[in-house]
C-alpha cells in the first residue's frame, strides 16, 4: 500500500506506523466527566468505509500525518498535516 | 542413454547441450530446454507418483503450474525441496529427483493398500472415524499421518542466497504470449516504461506449443520479431523465468525470477530473486488452464490434457504416447489431434461430446483419416498402473451413456473439457470473477484497481482477436499511464466458423461400473466426495472446499476448481454462478520461504545496533549479550571465570570501589523553546516547573489509561532547554508518542523536539571512588560536590571534548554519567578506564548492571510490564497534585484503585540461600493454585550475600514480614520467600552523597 507523506510523497506503508482514530476531536479537558473520559481512551467506531486516520512516518520524515483511506478497499484519497483542513 | 519417445528434429530444446539427471535412482538423459516431465516422458517413465490418500499411480497430466499429479522430491540434504511439479522443474546437469509418498517403489507401493478401505475414506473421514477411544487417535494419527501427504522437509538450513528488490514502470505486462506480446510492444512504442515478464524460459506463452501461423509465417518468427523490436526500446525491461505470484494494493505486484535454479549454483549466486513491482498499469495476459473431464479412472497416467499433448510433442519433441484416443468437447482438440498424427503418435479416435461439430476445425482433420465420433464420450479407463485402452459410448447432451459400449485399446487419453481463464490475479486485485457459461469457465469481472485483462485471460481463444486485445490494451494502459499514442488503423480479423464448447461436468458412469471419478486430483477428492459434503448440509463453495479440500492441494484446483464448483451447484441444484468461486489468494505458485525473507534472515533478521564503544568492549574481553536490537555487553570474565562469577565480581567492584558501564542506549529527547515546561508538564507525573537550571529530576510519564508508560529522567540545561532520558526498550515508542503529543494533542505549544539518542555517547562511572577519577580526567569546570551536586548537572571539558555531566545513580553508589558526542565515545571510555588504572576501575555489564538496581529497588522492564500503576510501584509521592498530565484521569478509574491490586515488593529465601527462580508465581501455602503476584526481577545480591528478587504482590505493602511461596511449575521448583520492603540495600541512600 502507498501511503502520500505531505512531505515526501508516496512512500511503501511499511514505513510507517498506524496511529489510530482521527476523528476524536480534542482531547477532554483534565476534568470532564468520567465517561467522557473512557470514550475517549477506549471507544472506538469501526467504520467499514472511508475513514480518517494517523500515521507516523517512522522512516522518513518522522511527521505524524492524517490519511483519509477506505477500510474495505485500502483506496486512499488522500492526507494532510495535523490541524489543517487540505487534503493533497 | 535412450530416449526412445523423443522425435530426432523439432522443439525448442537445444539438441547441443545434453544433460543427465537421476530419478528415483535410475540415470536419464535429456536436454537442455527440457522440463523434468518432458525429460521423464522422452524416457518413457510414465508414473511418477502416488497419490494423497488412495495411492493410486500417477503421471504428468498437465504442462506447467496446472500441475497436479507430477509431485516429485527435487535435491537431497538441505537443498532438497518436497512436492516440486515436475513440470516446472528447468532440467539441469545432475538434477536429482525422487517419487514421493511411496514405499517401496512407486511402480510397487505399499500404500495403495489404503484403496481397499477406501469407502472408509471419503472426504471428512478423520471427523468421523478413529474416534473411539478417545486416546486411540495418539495412536492412530502418527500413523495416518505418515500414510498420508507428501515430500519430507529439509532438515537444515538453506544454503541458498535470495534477494529482493524494486521496479516502477507505467505498464506492467504479465504473460508474453501473443496478447501479452503484442501489449508489451504497442505499450512501449510510446515511449512508457513498460515491464514485460513471463514464467517461461522464453517469450510466446501457449505460441510455444502450437504450430500456428502468424501472417504466414511461423509464430516463432513473429515471436522473434516482437522479441527484437522490444530490446530495441530502452524503456522496456524484459524478465523471463518470473512468475507474478501476488498482486497488493494500490498496483503492487510481487515476482518471483528463478535466477539460477537452471543452473548449479557457485558459492555466492543469487539462486531466486522477489521483484516487488509498483506499476501504474498492469496488463493481465495470464492466459487459460484446460479443464479435464470428469469419467471413471480419469487419474490414470496415460490421461492427459490436449493441450499438454500438444505441447510436449512441439516445444520438446516428445511423444507422449504410441497410440492415443482423444476426448473433447471443443474445436481447438482437432488441432491437438493433427499435431499428434503429424509428429509419430497413432490417434485411434478423436471423441467430441458435442453432437454436431461443424467448421474449418472438424473439416482440416477429414484428410487425415482419423476416426471422429460425434455425441460420444470414454465412459472409463483401464489399466492397473498405467492407461492400456478405454471404453467409450455415445452420451445425451448432458453426459449419460446409452446405447452399447465398446472398447478401444491406447496408452494416451487426451482430454479437453474446455478452457478457464486464469483470472487469479484479477481476482487478488479484488476484482469479481463472473461465470461465462458460453466457455464454461470464469472470466473476470469488473476491475477495482488499474488493470484490465487480455487474450485467453479474458475469454477471448481467437488468435488474431488477442493479439488485438494486447495491442489496444496496450495503448490504452500507456495512455493512462501519460503517454500519447498514435492511433493505427485496427485490422479487421476475420469470423472464423467454429462449433461452440458443450460444457459437460460429469460424464455419466455406464450402469454396473463403480470406478473413481476425480474431481480433483491432488487431493484425491471424487465426484461422490462432493456429494456427500452436500448431503451431509454443505452449502457455501468455501465450507465444501474444506470439507472435501477441493482445490486445496499445491496446484490451488487450477485445473479442476471449475468442475469442482459445478459438481457442487449440481448438487445444491442451482446455477453455477450463484455458486460462485472460492477466494483467490496468493501466492499464485509455491514461493520457498528463503524467497520471502529474501536477505533478512539469520543474524539480519533484525538490525544489530552497536554503540560507540562497542569494539572497546570487545577489547575488554566482553561477552556480548542481544538485548532486543542492541548488543550489549553481558559481562567482562576474566580467564577462566563463569558468566555468574563476572557478574558477581563486577557488583562487587562498583560498591567497593569503581566500576564503569556504557549507558549509550538510553532513549535521549532535547525540548527546547517557551513551553518546553509546559510539555513536560503535561506528560510527567512530576513537578517540572520546579525544576532549576543545572538539576535533574527522576520523572514517569503514564498512558492515558493510567498505566506506568516510562521511566527516566528530565534534566534543566537552561532557562529553556531541557535533556530527557528515557529507558532503552522505550525510546523508539516514545519519540514516536512525544511527537504525537506535539504535532497532534498541542501543535500550539512553541517547542522544538529533537531526538538525539543517537548522537550522545553516555559511560555511567559509579563507585566509593568515581568522583577521584572524574576530577583526575576533567580539563575545565569543577565537579565537587558543590558545583555538581547529587541530582545535579554540569557542563565540563574532557580530553578537549565538551561533555555533559549528570550526577544520578541506578546503582545506589556516588556516580556519575558522563555523555559526549557519539563520535567520541570510544576515545572517553579509553580515557577514563586508563585514569581509571590505579583505582581498580571494573568495566561492568548489564547483568551487574541488574544485580545493583535489584538490590537498591529500583525498577525497570520486568517491573514495567505494561500493567502497573504509578501506586503499585509506591511512587505515588512523585504524582503532583494539581496540573493535568496524560494518565491523570485515566489513574482515577475505580479499577486501578483495588487494594488488592499487585504492588511492588522484596522478596528474599525464607531459609536465606535458595534461589528464588525467575518467573515464579507467588501464591499462599495453604492455597496452591491461586496467584498471588509472581517474581518480576531476580539476583543474588553481593551485599546481602544471599539470593534476592523483585516481585509484583497483590496488597504487598501490607504483607511486609509475612513468609508465602515463590512457585514455579516450569523449574518444578517452590521456594518459601518472605515479604519484603524492595529496598534492599541502603535504604536511606546515604552512599549517593557518600
Amino acid at each position: 500500500m502507498l501511503i502520500p507523506c505531505p512531505h515526501c510523497g508516496n512512500r511503501p506503508h511499511a514505513e510507517f506506523t498506524y496511529g489510530g482514530d482521527a476523528t476524536l476531536g480534542p482531547r477532554p479537558d483534565g476534568m470532564a466527566a468520567y465517561t467522557v473520559w473512557m470514550e475517549f481512551v477506549y471507544l472506538r467506531d469501526n467504520p467499514c468505509g472511508p475513514h480518517r486516520e494517523y500515521w507516523h512516518h517512522t522512516l522518513g520524515c518522522e511527521s505524524w500525518i492524517v490519511v483519509e483511506r477506505d477500510t474495505l478497499t485500502h483506496r486512499i484519497s488522500g492526507s494532510s498535516l495535523p490541524g489543517t483542513q487540505e487534503t493533497t | 542413454m535412450t530416449q526412445r519417445w523423443r522425435n530426432p528434429n523439432g522443439g525448442w530444446i537445444d539438441r547441443s547441450q545434453p544433460l543427465h539427471f537421476t530419478f528415483n535412482g535410475v540415470r536419464h538423459g535429456g536436454y537442455a530446454g527440457d522440463t523434468l516431465a518432458s525429460a521423464l516422458l522422452a524416457n518413457g517413465v510414465r508414473i511418477v507418483g502416488r497419490s494423497f490418500k488412495y495411492h493410486r499411480p500417477r503421471g504428468i497430466l498437465a504442462l506447467g503450474a496446472e500441475e497436479p499429479n507430477a509431485l516429485v522430491q527435487l535435491s537431497v540434504g538441505a537443498e532438497t525441496e518436497p512436492n516440486t511439479k515436475a513440470t516446472q522443474v528447468e532440467l539441469r546437469e545432475g538434477l536429482v529427483a525422487a517419487s514421493q509418498n511411496c514405499w517401496p517403489s512407486v511402480r510397487f507401493d505399499l500404500g495403495a493398500m489404503t484403496g481397499l478401505f477406501s469407502r472408509l475414506l471419503p472426504a471428512g473421514f478423520y471427523y468421523k472415524t478413529f474416534m473411539w477411544p478417545p486416546r486411540g487417535w495418539l495412536a492412530y494419527e502418527p500413523f495416518i499421518r505418515r500414510m498420508a501427504g507428501m515430500g519430507t522437509c529439509a532438515t537444515e538450513p538453506d544454503p541458498d542466497r535470495y534477494e529482493h528488490t524494486h521496479a516502477h514502470c507505467d505498464v506492467l505486462v504479465i504473460g508474453s504470449g501473443p496478447a501479452g506480446l503484442a501489449a508489451a510492444r504497442s505499450a512501449g512504442q510510446t515511449g512508457a516504461r513498460v515491464l514485460l515478464v513471463d514464467e517461461g524460459i522464453r517469450l510466446g506463452g501457449s505460441l510455444l506449443y502450437e504450430r500456428t501461423l502468424i501472417d504466414s509465417a511461423p509464430s516463432r518468427d513473429w515471436i522473434a520479431g516482437v522479441e527484437a523490436e522490444l530490446a530495441a526500446m530502452p524503456e522496456v525491461m524484459v524478465l523471463r523465468r518470473a512468475t507474478a505470484f501476488g498482486y497488493y494494493d494500490h498496483n503492487q505486484v510481487a515476482v518471483l525470477e528463478r535466477v539460477n535454479d537452471h543452473r548449479a549454483r557457485r558459492s555466492g549466486d543469487v539462486r531466486q530473486r522477489i521483484w516487488h513491482v509498483q506499476a501504474n498499469e498492469v496488463i493481465l495476459a495470464t492466459g487459460a488452464h484446460e479443464r479435464f473431464l470428469v469419467f471413471g479412472n480419469n487419474d490414470l497416467p496415460g490421461v492427459m490434457l490436449a493441450s499438454a499433448a500438444r505441447g510436449y510433442l512441439n516445444a520438446f519433441a516428445v511423444r507422449p504416447g504410441r497410440e492415443a484416443v482423444m476426448l473433447a468437447n471443443n474445436d481447438a482438440a482437432y488441432e491437438v489431434a493433427r499435431d499428434l498424427a503429424e509428429g509419430g503418435v497413432s490417434v485411434r479416435a478423436l471423441l467430441d461430446v458435442r453432437p454436431n461439430p461443424a467448421g474449418a476445425a472438424i473439416d482440416q482433420l477429414a484428410s487425415t483419416g482419423i476416426a471422429v465420433m460425434p455425441g460420444a464420450s470414454v465412459t472409463h479407463a483401464h489399466g492397473r498402473s498405467a492407461v492400456t485402452g478405454v471404453t467409450v459410448a455415445e452420451i445425451d447432451n448432458v453426459g449419460r451413456p446409452r446405447g452399447r459400449s465398446r472398447d478401444i485399446a491406447c496408452d494416451l487419453v487426451c482430454v479437453s473439457g474446455g478452457w478457464s481463464p486464469a483470472v487469479h490475479l484479477h481476482a487478488q486485485a479484488r476484482g469479481r470473477p463472473r461465470y461465462d457459461p458460453a466457455i464454461g469457465g470464469f472470466v473476470p469481472g469488473d476491475s477495482v484497481q488499474a488493470e484490465r485483462s487480455v487474450g485467453a485471460a479474458r475469454g477471448t481463444f481467437a488468435l488474431e482477436a488477442c493479439i488485438a486485445e494486447g495491442a489496444n490494451a496496450g495503448a490504452e494502459a500507456a495512455r493512462k499511464a501519460g503517454f500519447d499514442v498514435i492511433a493505427r488503423g485496427a485490422n479487421p480479423i476475420e469470423a472464423v466458423a467454429s462449433t461452440p464448447p458443450l460444457t459437460i461436468w460429469s460424464i455419466g458412469a455406464l450402469p454396473g461400473t463403480r470406478y473413481k471419478r476425480f474431481v480433483d486430483f491432488q487431493n484425491d477428492v471424487t465426484d461422490a466426495d462432493i456429494a456427500l459434503a452436500v448431503r451431509e448440509g454443505y452449502r457455501s463453495v468455501e465450507h465444501v472446499k474444506r470439507y472435501t479440500t477441493l482445490g486445496m492441494g499445491t496446484e490451488q484446483g487450477k485445473t479442476s476448481n471449475t468442475g469442482g464448483f459445478a459438481h457442487v451447484a449440481a448438487a445444491l441444484e442451482v446455477d453455477i454462478a450463484s455458486v460462485g468461486t472460492t477466494t483467490f489468494r496468493p501466492p499464485y505458485v509455491p514461493i520457498a520461504l528463503g524467497a520471502l525473507a529474501g536477505a533478512e534472515g539469520g543474524r539480519h533478521f533484525m538490525p544489530n545496533r552497536r554503540t560507540a564503544m562497542h569494539d572497546e568492549h570487545l577489547a575488554c574481553g566482553a561477552v556480548m549479550l542481544q538485548s532486543g536490537p542492541w548488543l550489549r555487553p553481558q559481562c567482562y570474565p576474566h580467564a577462566s571465570e563463569s558468566l555468574d562469577d563476572a557478574a558477581r565480581r563486577e557488583a562487587q567492584a562498583v560498591r567497593s570501589s569503581l566500576g564503569i558501564v556504557d549507558v549509550s542506549t538510553l532513549g535521549k529527547f532535547e525540548v527546547i523553546g517557551p513551553d518546553a515546561v509546559a510539555f513536560l508538564e503535561r506528560i510527567y507525573v512530576n513537578r517540572i516547573q520546579t525544576l532549576k537550571v543545572g538539576r535533574c529530576r527522576y520523572g514517569v510519564m503514564l498512558r492515558e489509561d493510567g498505566i506506568v508508560f516510562d521511566d527516566g529522567t528530565v534534566t534543566r540545561l537552561a532557562d529553556e532547554h531541557y535533556f530527557v532520558t528515557t529507558t532503552t526498550a522505550q525510546a523508539s515508542l516514545l519519540a514516536r508518542r512525544l511527537e504525537y503529543c506535539h504535532e497532534v494533542l498541542w501543535p500550539e505549544l512553541d517547542l522544538q523536539l529533537v531526538n538525539v539518542t543517537e548522537q550522545w555517547a553516555a559511560i555511567a562511572l559509579a563507585g566509593p571512588r568515581s568522583y577521584d577519577v572524574l576530577a583526575g580526567v576533567v580539563e575545565s569546570g569543577s565537579v565537587d560536590n558543590e558545583a555538581l551536586p547529587y541530582m545535579g548537572h554540569t557542563q565540563v571539558v574532557i580530553g578537549g571534548v565538551a561533555s555533559r555531566i549528570f550526577r544520578i545513580s541506578f546503582s545506589g553508589e556516588r556516580a556519575y554519567e558522563l555523555y559526549v558526542p557519539a563520535a567520541y565515545g570510544a576515545s572517553l571510555w579509553r580515557r577514563v578506564l586508563e585514569a581509571g588504572k590505579d583505582f581498580g576501575i571494573t568495566p561492568y555489564g548489564i547483568d551487574s548492571l541488574n544485580t545493583l538496581r535489584i538490590e537498591k529497588g529500583h525498577v525497570a522492564g520486568g517491573e514495567l510490564d505494561g500493567r502497573v500503576t504509578i501506586d503499585d510501584l509506591g511512587l505515588a509521592r512523585m504524582v503532583k497534585t494539581d496540573g493535568d498530565f496524560i494518565g491523570r484521569r485515566g489513574s482515577m478509574r475505580p479499577g486501578l484503585q483495588d487494594p488488592a491490586r499487585w504492588q511492588l515488593v522484596g522478596v528474599a529465601p525464607a531459609d536465606g540461600k535458595a534461589a528464588v527462580p525467575p518467573g515464579a508465581k507467588i501464591i499462599a501455602e495453604s492455597v496452591p493454585g491461586h496467584y498471588l503476584g509472581e517474581v518480576t526481577s531476580t539476583t543474588w545480591s553481593p551485599m546481602l550475600q544471599m539470593p534476592i528478587a523483585l516481585a509484583l504482590v497483590s496488597a504487598g505493602r501490607s504483607r511486609h514480614g509475612q513468609t508465602l511461596v515463590a512457585t514455579s511449575p516450569l523449574a518444578k521448583r517452590d521456594v518459601s520467600v518472605v515479604v519484603r520492603s524492595p529496598l534492599f540495600f541502603d535504604p536511606e541512600g546515604a552512599r549517593l552523597h557518600g
